[in-house]
């Protein structure tokens, strides 16, 4: 097969556990130098999908394409993939200098070159006086800068990376975000980066894969699986949003105008990728908590609705507040930046709905 | 509270007591082994090495020896290789059949020695096979490998899988990581189950005086033949022996292992 820019193909690839799916079909390309998240909730198999391409499960059916070459039978040793794992996994009997260059021991490359190559992966690591220390005697943080040295050091095709940064504290997490993003980009090589956390995921990659329950739901740019959901999983998993079930009443330009099911409250959504609709045809709308404008008195402007709310429950988050609104009997979340002091419980408000930050999804959903 | 303290004081009594009756006699045969006068009773009437230089000179007792000796060096070496593929077998592959197996490995504790030796015994003459020092050889690892593989399966169940994942991805072969990961990740636990395997194959008379072959014998057979004839003090100065080999070599291992798995942990 021709080299077609791609790291990583999956093609058509399922895996099973006896009747258990744990994968249904994939397919997915990981671009050349791109970075890669598989997103999604506890057990929806983005872990099993890693190792599919690791070489530490088998596929049960389909095929995994690294640099356009298919790998199926080729073993993990012969892979040259760069694998990193949650619990940095560093032989605890070799020096931290043992541990990077073990996968340079099993690549004809001379003794000088070793020290050397092995030097340059813990400068690049910000880590370069602990070669003689062992595992132990690092910090977490510190031991999965090793462990990404290790994986990086014999310039591997592809570097997999297992939920790396779960087992570290908040602050340190940030920080090794920051630096792991520098290090990819600074190699240029391709990763796939496992997490369920989706400030990780939106904040990293160049491309967000959402799972949930062995299915891949959306593909694409974070901006994209944020602002233009495909379905209402991945609109409910990133941040917090509104699904309201819906019928089409018509087209109105831009806009279609939807009556929600109920309330009968009609609202003008932007038609954008909604594609065509019938009169009649059920929808979901997708209303992002934080682009309802909450206001006393809004002016108004070509395809906003209005709708008066009443706030039930405030949830103060310092500079944010998630207010949790009734509109005509239905729950709404909306989520402000406060100014000075967000509104009180109880206080009737006017929302502001743009019909430019709606979402349509097709039908009504299981 | 007062009866508590009661209670205490019985227990600390029993268990003094019941100590005194385990290792007094030894202690009596290891005082009397430096006895100068010919007959084994107290009070001594000098210290003596005597018996110890009459026991290597004594070439029957020389020769039981360098028998125990090769013996209990060959069952280790053996039980421990078969014990440490049989545990990577048990715990890091699934084939058909597994609990069976399992099962089968560590049977050998829990059948009594003696019927085990009666077995291998009726199934060699079954199979008019003539006894010799490769099938008492056989018999010895039989029964010392259950103590490997239990010793060396447990610390494997405690190395994560993930150490030799990383290995792998990293480009070393199964035998490859096997060797500069597994082996020495598990090695406390192989040496135990080496010096297992040596002690109670050096110590072992019930399944040796089925299994040995004419003319050849062992420490323990040795004695228990001596034992027969008179009960010599140079009996006492070889049961001397055997203690300092049998206790000395396990606390030797021991403190051998808890070292390296110490400076494996960092100190
Ligand atoms: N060896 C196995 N045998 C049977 N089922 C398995 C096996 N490995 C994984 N599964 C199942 O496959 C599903 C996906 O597992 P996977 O580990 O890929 O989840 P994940 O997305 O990585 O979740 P997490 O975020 O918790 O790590 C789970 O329901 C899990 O129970
Ligand atoms: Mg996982």
């Amino acid at each position: 097969m021709a080299d077609n820019g791609n790291a990583v193909e999956l093609r058509g690839v399922v895996k099973r556990f006896d009747d258990f799916v744990a994968l249904r079909r994939a397919d997915l390309d990981v671009p050349e130098g791109s970075f890669v998240t598989f997103l999604g909730p506890s057990g929806c198999g983005k872990t099993t999908t890693l190792r599919m391409i690791a070489g530490l499960l088998d596929p049960s059916e389909g095929d995994i394409l690294v640099k356009g070459r298919r790998i199926n039978d080729v073993p993990i040793h012969r892979r040259n993939l760069g694998l990193v794992f949650q619990n940095y996994a560093l032989f605890p009997h070799k020096s931290i200098f043992d541990n990077v260059a073990f996968g340079l021991k099993y690549r004809r490359v001379s003794r000088s070159e070793v020290t050397r190559r092995v030097r340059e992966a813990l400068a690049l690591v910000r880590l370069p006086d602990v070669e003689e220390r062992l595992p132990i005697q690092l910090s977490g943080g510190q031991q999965q800068r090793i462990a990404l040295a290790r994986a990086i050091v014999f310039e591997p095709d592809v570097l997999l990376l297992d939920e790396p940064l779960s087992a570290l504290d908040a602050n340190l997490r940030e920080e090794m975000r920051i630096e792991l993003k520098r290090i990819q980009r600074e190699l240029g090589i391709a990763t796939i980066f496992v997490t369920h956390d989706q400030s990780e995921a939106l904040a990293m990659s160049d491309k967000v894969v959402v799972m949930n329950h062995g299915v891949i739901e959306q593909e694409g740019t974070p901006e994209a699986v944020y602002n233009e959901p495909a379905t209402a999983f991945v609109a409910d998993f990133l941040g917090h949003s509104n699904i309201l079930p819906a019928r089409v009443r018509g087209r109105e330009g831009d806009y279609y105008r939807v009556a929600l099911e109920d309330t009968g409250m009609e609202i003008l959504t932007a038609a954008g990728n909604a594609g065509p609709l019938e009169t009649g045809a059920p929808v979901r709308l997708v209303l992002r908590a934080e682009r309802l404008r909450l206001g006393d008195g809004h002016e108004h402007r070509d395809g906003d609705t209005l709708l008066n709310a009443r706030v039930d429950t405030v949830d103060y988050q310092g500079q944010l507040a998630r207010y949790f609104l009734s509109v005509a009997g239905m729950q709404l979340q909306a989520i402000n930046a406060i100014d000075r002091r967000p509104f009180a419980e109880g206080a009737t408000v006017q929302v502001r709905v743009r019909g430019d930050d709606c979402v349509i999804l097709h039908g009504h959903g299981d | 509270m007062k009866d508590t303290g009661l209670g205490w004081s019985t227990i600390r009594l029993a268990t003094i007591v019941v100590c005194l009756f385990m290792f007094a006699p030894v202690a009596v045969v290891m005082l009397l082994s430096f006895n100068s006068s010919q007959f084994g009773s107290f009070p001594m009437e000098g210290l003596s090495l005597r018996w110890f230089v009459e026991l290597w000179h004594n070439d029957a007792i020389v020769r039981a020896f360098q028998t125990s000796l090769v013996l209990g060096a060959l069952t280790s070496m053996i039980s421990t290789t078969i014990g440490v593929l049989a545990s990577m077998a048990m715990v890091r592959y699934d084939f058909p059949g597994k609990r069976l197996v399992s099962t089968a490995l560590v049977a050998p504790i829990l059948v009594p020695e003696v019927v085990l030796a009666v077995a291998l015994l009726l199934f060699l003459q079954f199979l008019s096979v003539p006894k010799s020092f490769p099938l008492l050889l056989a018999g010895h690892v039989i029964f010392t490998l259950p103590f490997v593989v239990l010793v060396v399966q447990a610390r494997l169940v405690g190395i994560r899988r993930e150490y030799e994942d990383a290995a792998r991805s990293l480009g070393a072969n199964p035998l490859q990581t096997f060797r500069e990961v597994t082996l020495p990740l598990m090695l406390p636990a192989v040496l135990a189950g080496m010096l297992f395997s040596f002690t109670i194959s050096f110590d072992d008379i019930t399944g040796t005086l089925f299994w040995k072959p004419g003319g050849v014998e062992t420490v323990p057979t040795q004695i228990f033949a001596m034992l027969r004839n008179s009960i010599s003090p140079e009996i006492n100065a070889l049961g001397t022996v055997m203690v300092l080999i049998t206790v000395a070599l396990p606390l030797t291992g021991a403190a051998l292992a808890r070292r390296l798995a110490a400076r494996m942990r960092g100190r």
